[in-house]
C-alpha cells in the first residue's frame, strides 16, 4: 500500500485527557463487571452431570430425524433435494419404487454421515414433504466412524424418540388462499387419483 | 435471396433449406418455446406454445401487413418477406395462458418425477409462465400405466403426441394412440398390443415432460447429478452418436446425440440398454500370468517391458484385432507387433453377426453387424499387411503352425469364441489375451490382460459408411484396468499418456483411407470417402488421358 495514496484518509487518534491517561475509569468499569459476575447467578452448566436446557427445541439444529407419515411409513419420497442442497455431501440416498400402492417412490436406503454433517439445516429447508428435520438432540457420540453413519432405521428411531417433545414442523399447516399457496397441498391424500385405473 | 425478419432482425435464408418459424428463429439465436414440434416428426401444431405474430412484407412497397391472430411458428414456413414477432405482449400473454392451461391438471410431483431438471414444462414455466396460480391444486400423484417397454404416467402427459407420431412415422409400429377427447385425452395402447419395438426407448427422450419413463432408468438417479459425455455407440456398425450420462464413474443411461449424418435423433434399444456389461462384476480387472496351472496376479509397473521381452522370444508372431478396438489402438498394436516381428500375421477378429439388418420406415437402420469398427480395423490391417486376414484364415494358419506367439486384442462385450476355435490356440508358446470377460480363449492364455469398455477408452471408429467419429472417455475404468491405447503407447516406448489425436494424425498421414482425418474431427464425424472420391476421380481422369 502506498502511504501517499490520495484516496487514503488518515485519521489521528483523539487526544487523551488526564483522567483517561490514568486508566482509572476503564479500570473501575472492568472491575465492576468482574464483581457483578462473581456474585450473580452462575451460567455454567455442569455437563454431563446436568443436561443443557435448549431454549427452543424447534429452532435448534441437532441430530436429524426422518419423519413418519400417518401410517408409520417413512415420509421421505426420495427426491434427493436434501442431498442436492447439502453443502457437506453427507446424505446418500438410494431410491426405489415404493412397495405401497399410494406412493410412487421411496428411499430404499437413506444414510447421513453425522460426522460429515455441518448441521446447517439446508436439508430441512429443501425437503418438499417435511420428511427430514433436525431435532434438539446434541449429545452425539459413537465409538467408530461407521457407527456415526446413520441409516434409515436409526433416523426413524430418532423420530420415535423425539416426536413427543418436538412435533413435526410442517410449513403447510396454515390455510392460505389458492393464489398464494405454496407448491404442495396440505394433505397428500387429497390428490390421489379419483378414478380407479386398472393399471 | 430470401429474407425473413424475426423480431426486427433480418435473416438471409440458407439456400435449399425449408425452414419453419422455429428453425429460422434459432438461426438468429431466438428460441421459440414449443412442445409438440420436433424436427424429426411431422407437424401437428397442437400444443399452441409456439404461437407468434406473423406478417408479410410486400416486396415492392416494403409495407408489412400483420395477421390479426397469432399463428403457430412450427406450421409457418419461413419464406421471403415473412415477419415473425416473438416478444410482443400478445405473444407473452399467449404463452402464459398455454402454460397455465397445461398446469391446471398437471400433478405437482416434480420431486419424484424423473424428468425434473430437464423438463420443458418446468423450464417454460419459469421462462414464460406466471408466478401466481389461480386454480386450486388438485392432483399430487400421477396414475401409472405399464404400456410395454416404457412406463406411462398418465396424468403428467401434456398431449403433445410426439410419442404417437414417433411410433407411426419412425418405428412404423403404431402401438401408441390417443384415447378419449378433450380434457379426458390420454395416451394408451390397444389391449394385448404393448409398446414393444427396437426403437421404443426414444419416446422417453421425445417426451417433453415426465409422462414416459424409462424402466431401466426409473428412479435410479436425478438428472442434475449426472454429467454428459459425447460418445459413440459400439453395439452395431452404424455407430450412432450418443450421450453417456454418468455420475461418479457409473453410467446411468445413454441418450441419442442428434447427428444428421448418422443417426438423426434416434438410437435403438440394443444400444441404449447395451451398456450394462460395463459394470458387470464378471469383468476381468487385473492382469494375470499363467504359471503352471495357477494364475498369478501382476502389477502394471513392469508388465509392458516383460510383455515385450516375451514377444521378442516368441516370434513368429500373430495378432488378432477385434472390430471393437478403436482405429488408434489397432494402429498402435499393428505397429508394435510389426516392430517385434516384421512378418507377423495381422488378422481381424471375428465379426459378430446377429440376425438381419432392421430397417425402419423413418430411415433408421439397426445393422446385423454388431461391432463399431470393422471398416477402420480392416483399413489399418490392409495398410500393414497388404490384405486383411480373416479370423478363419488365421485359425487355419495357426493349425499350420505359422505362429508361436499370438496377441489377441478382444474387447468383445458378448461371448465371441467357442471351445473348438479356442483349441486352435492351444500349444502356442505365448498367448496374450486382452478381453473384457473370461472366455475359452482366456483359459488358455499365458497372459490375461483386462480390456477397457467403450465408455472407458478414447479413439475413433469408422462405421460401415466410412464415417469416422471420435469418442472420448466418459468414465474411468475399474481399478486395475489399463486402456489398451495406454498399454500399446507405453510398450512402443512413447513418453507420457496415450494421445489418440497424435496417433490419428500419424494414421492420416500414413494411410490413404484416413487422409481426410488430418483436420479437426467435427462432433458429428467426418466422411472418409471425401478424399477417396476425389482420388477415384483423379484416377479416372488419368485413365482418360491415357
Amino acid at each position: 500500500m502506498d502511504p501517499h495514496d490520495k484516496s487514503i484518509r488518515w485519521i489521528k487518534p483523539p487526544e487523551l485527557g488526564l483522567l483517561e491517561r490514568s486508566y482509572l475509569p476503564l479500570f473501575l468499569d472492568g472491575i465492576t463487571t468482574t464483581l457483578r459476575h462473581l456474585f450473580s447467578r452462575k451460567k455454567t452448566v455442569q455437563f454431563p452431570d446436568e443436561p443443557h436446557q435448549i431454549p427452543d427445541p424447534l429452532l435448534y439444529r441437532g441430530v436429524h430425524r426422518l419423519n413418519r407419515d400417518e401410517q408409520g411409513r417413512v415420509k421421505c419420497v426420495a427426491c434427493f433435494l436434501c442431498a442436492t442442497a447439502c453443502p457437506a455431501h453427507c446424505i446418500d440416498i438410494v431410491a426405489a419404487e415404493s412397495p405401497w400402492p399410494d406412493r410412487e417412490k421411496y428411499p430404499e436406503s437413506f444414510t447421513i454421515d453425522e460426522l460429515r454433517c455441518i448441521f446447517c439445516g439446508m436439508c430441512e429447508e429443501a425437503c418438499p414433504v417435511d420428511a427430514i428435520e433436525l431435532t434438539s438432540l446434541y449429545d452425539l457420540s459413537g465409538k467408530s466412524r461407521e457407527e456415526m453413519i446413520f441409516d434409515k432405521e436409526k433416523l426413524l428411531s430418532v423420530y420415535d424418540q423425539t416426536i413427543d417433545k418436538e412435533p413435526m414442523r410442517s410449513r403447510r399447516q396454515t390455510a392460505q388462499p389458492a393464489g398464494a399457496r405454496s407448491t404442495l397441498p396440505t394433505d397428500r391424500r387429497d390428490g390421489l387419483p379419483t378414478d380407479n385405473d386398472p393399471s | 435471396m430470401a429474407v425473413v425478419i424475426i423480431d426486427g432482425r433480418e435473416l438471409i435464408l440458407p439456400e435449399g433449406r425449408r425452414l419453419n418459424g422455429i428453425e429460422a428463429a434459432r438461426l438468429v439465436g431466438i428460441e421459440i418455446p414449443h412442445y409438440c414440434w420436433h424436427p424429426g416428426l411431422s407437424v401437428v401444431g397442437s400444443c399452441r406454445m409456439c404461437l407468434v405474430e406473423v406478417g408479410m412484407r410486400d416486396a415492392k412497397t416494403g409495407r408489412i401487413t400483420m395477421q390479426p391472430k397469432l399463428v403457430p411458428a412450427c406450421n409457418t414456413p419461413a419464406v421471403d418477406g415473412t415477419v415473425f414477432v416473438t416478444t410482443s405482449e400478445k405473444v407473452r400473454q399467449a404463452r402464459a395462458r398455454v402454460e397455465e392451461g397445461l398446469l391446471l391438471r398437471h400433478p405437482i410431483d416434480c420431486p419424484i418425477c424423473d424428468k425434473a431438471g430437464e423438463c420443458l414444462l418446468q423450464d417454460y414455466h419459469f421462462l414464460h409462465g406466471q408466478p401466481q396460480r389461480r386454480a386450486d391444486l388438485r392432483p399430487y400423484t400421477s396414475r401409472r400405466r405399464d404400456i410395454g417397454d416404457v412406463t406411462l404416467f398418465v396424468d403428467r402427459c401434456i398431449m403433445c403426441s410426439r410419442c404417437v407420431r414417433f411410433t407411426r412415422e419412425i418405428s412404423g409400429s403404431s402401438e401408441l394412440m390417443v384415447v378419449g377427447r378433450g380434457a379426458q385425452e390420454e395416451i394408451d395402447v390397444f389391449p394385448g398390443r404393448p409398446l414393444h419395438n427396437n426403437l421404443s426407448g426414444n419416446v422417453v427422450d421425445l417426451c417433453p415432460v415426465g409422462a414416459l419413463a424409462d424402466k431401466d432408468f426409473l428412479y435410479r438417479q436425478r438428472v442434475w447429478f449426472m454429467r454428459c459425455h459425447r460418445a459413440i455407440c459400439t453395439r452395431c456398425a452404424v455407430g450412432c452418436s450418443i450421450w453417456i450420462d454418468e455420475n461418479q464413474d457409473r453410467i446411468y443411461r445413454l441418450r441419442p446425440r442428434p447427428n444428421p449424418f448418422v443417426n438423426k435423433w434416434w438410437i435403438c434399444n440394443e444400444g441404449r440398454y447395451g451398456y450394462h456389461y460395463v459394470h458387470d462384476r464378471r469383468r476381468l480387472v487385473r492382469p494375470m500370468r499363467r504359471e503352471g496351472q495357477s494364475l498369478h496376479e501382476l502389477d502394471w509397473g513392469l508388465l509392458p517391458d516383460e510383455l515385450c521381452q516375451r514377444l521378442r522370444t516368441a516370434a513368429p508372431l500373430a495378432a488378432v484385432i477385434s472390430p471393437f478396438v478403436s482405429v488408434e489402438e489397432a494402429y498402435l498394436l499393428c505397429k508394435l507387433i510389426r516392430s517385434l516381428d516384421a512378418q507377423a500375421v495381422l488378422a481381424c477378429g471375428p465379426i459378430p453377426l446377429v440376425g438381419q439388418d432392421q430397417n425402419f420406415p423413418g430411415g433408421f437402420v439397426v445393422l446385423a453387424e454388431k461391432c463399431p469398427n470393422r471398416r477402420g480395423v480392416e483399413a489399418v490391417l490392409a495398410h500393414f499387411a497388404g490384405k486383411v486376414v480373416s479370423f478363419d484364415e488365421l485359425l487355419q494358419q495357426l493349425a499350420d503352425g505359422l505362429a508361436r506367439g499370438v496377441w489377441v486384442a478382444g474387447g468383445y462385450p458378448m461371448p465371441w469364441i467357442d471351445h473348438q476355435q479356442a483349441q486352435r490356440f492351444a500349444g502356442l508358446e505365448l498367448l496374450i489375451v486382452q478381453d473384457l470377460f473370461p472366455s475359452p480363449l482366456s483359459d488358455l492364455a499365458s497372459y490375461i490382460l483386462p480390456a477397457a469398455a467403450f465408455a472407458e477408452r478414447e479413439g475413433s471408429y469408422v462405421n460401415r459408411n466410412d464415417w469416422l467419429q471420435t469418442s472420448a472417455w466418459a468414465i474411468r475404468p475399474p481399478s486395475g484396468v489399463r486402456p489398451e491405447g495406454q498399454l500399446y503407447w507405453q510398450m512402443l516406448g512413447m513418453p507420457g499418456l496415450f494421445n489418440p489425436r497424435s496417433v490419428l494424425d500419424d494414421i492420416a498421414r500414413q494411410i490413404m483411407f484416413f487422409s481426410a482425418a488430418t483436420c479437426e474431427i467435427p462432433e458429428t464425424g467426418l466422411d472418409l470417402r471425401v478424399n477417396l472420391l476425389a482420388e477415384g476421380q483423379a484416377d479416372k481422369e488419368r485413365s482418360h488421358d491415357v
